[in-house]
């Protein structure tokens, strides 16, 4: 069997592709530019929330949020590992997103600017993240999907902290509850627009099915977070912010209003509110960290002479 | 013929019953070299079709934290709140 019919056959039979195999190059390269796209967002994502460590309202909550950002250091670190098993280094990953040649989810590039924006954040945005990973539990790549199944594992902490936090407020005074409307009212459009461009504008969408990378499309997934998520909402006595939203009984989903995709182009793009703040924040950070990488390193190195002395 | 512990050195053996899982480690084994370490560790580890692929990798490469210090090491103990399990969400808002 020739390579590529061996890697054909892989998919074929649902098996996964894992590092050694003989792969496509567009596939390696898909991988590459998505699983390491996907990492810098959980490593850019640690800014919006450490945002808020500081002035978290009880230590409770400051632990929390703590092991949070924590996690999504840790989320980070497992998606680099499995971008490095398809040949690219660390440190071109990180010198690639310094230089604004990777991207990063364009969620991160909005402000948080109360305390309800990390109930929100929880809820809206790692729901978000959670529906797409999900699906990503189940793509051909053996090392991705792995580290999806953690991954997936230690997210619903999150989600779930982040509606409690909205619970709170949202049983709490008026200033409190208005405070849970506004944050909804900030976040759920940028969080609709993280499952990407509709179908029919996606394009690197058709080939990721083909290849196994993608099993649900943009616009499907988006429909089941809406879905999920109208629920919660009224829940919490909180109101969506779209006149459009209304459910569908024929089609058995919510429909909802028009995106704006100039918006989700222009943020895309970098001119976000927060775009350059945040690649300036994680290149201070890479920079100000080089003297511990050094002495890490000259650490080691004096060991490894003693050991051999 | 080298004796064991005369030029044998000891490997520790990860198997994965099939494509997509993780290696799991299965124990150990002596052999001379990784090519004989991969047969012996077939043939002490898969007799019955338990891995669909192994790895071998010398003992002396890995690099291990002390059991006993268990508490010390690992301090999630005292986290509750890292479990999703420690938040309270009510049932009709569905599963999160």
């Amino acid at each position: 069997m020739s390579p590529e019919d061996g890697f054909e056959a892989l998919l074929d039979a649902e098996e996964k592709v894992e590092p050694a195999d003989w792969m496509p190059d567009g596939y390696r390269k898909t991988l590459i530019r998505q699983i390491a796209q996907h990492a810098h967002s959980e490593i850019i994502g640690m800014q919006p929330e450490g945002n808020w460590i500081t002035r978290a309202p009880s230590l409770k909550r400051k632990a929390i949020l703590m092991a949070k950002v924590q996690d999504e250091a840790g989320h980070g670190l497992y998606l680099y590992s499995a971008a490095e098993t398809l040949g690219i280094t660390r440190d071109e990953m990180v010198d690639l997103l310094h230089r604004g040649r990777h991207k990063y989810s364009s969620i991160f590039n909005y402000p948080t600017l109360s305390w309800a924006d990390m109930g929100a954040i929880g809820w809206l945005v790692d729901g978000a993240a959670i529906t797409n990973q999900v699906m990503l539990t189940r793509c051909s790549f053996g090392p991705y999907a792995r580290a999806m199944v953690r991954i997936c594992r230690e997210e619903s902490f999150h989600q779930r902290q982040g509606y409690e936090i909205l619970i709170a407020l949202c049983k709490g005074t008026d200033e409190q509850r208005a405070m849970a409307q506004d944050s909804l009212n900030r976040w759920w459009w940028p969080s609709l627009m993280m499952f990407g461009p509709h179908d029919s504008a996606s394009t690197h969408s058709e080939q990721s099915a083909a290849w196994k990378i993608k099993r649900v499309s943009n616009d499907d997934l988006r429909q089941q977070f809406v879905d999920m998520t109208v629920p919660q909402a009224e829940y919490l006595g909180l109101t969506i912010p779209d006149p459009d939203l209304a459910w569908n009984a024929e089609r058995g989903h919510y429909d909802f209003g028009d995106i704006d995709w100039n918006e989700f182009w222009s943020v895309v793009k970098g001119d976000g509110p927060m775009n350059r703040e945040r690649i300036e924040h994680k290149r201070r950070a890479w920079d100000d960290g080089a003297w511990v990488r050094q002495a890490a390193a000259a650490y080691a190195a004096r060991r490894e002479t003693a050991a051999t002395a | 013929m080298t004796e064991p512990g005369g030029g044998y050195r000891m490997w520790e053996v990860f198997v994965r019953p099939r494509r997509g899982l993780s290696y799991v480690h299965a124990g150990s084994l002596h052999a001379p070299d990784a090519e004989t370490a991969l047969q012996a560790g077939r043939d002490v580890y898969s007799r019955r079709g338990e891995a669909a692929s192994i790895w071998v990798v010398p003992s002396s490469e890995i690099t291990a934290s002390d059991p006993d210090d268990s508490v010390a090491f690992f301090d999630v103990i005292d986290k509750p709140y890292r479990h999703a399990t420690a938040y309270e969400i009510p049932d009709e808002v569905g599963q999160m």
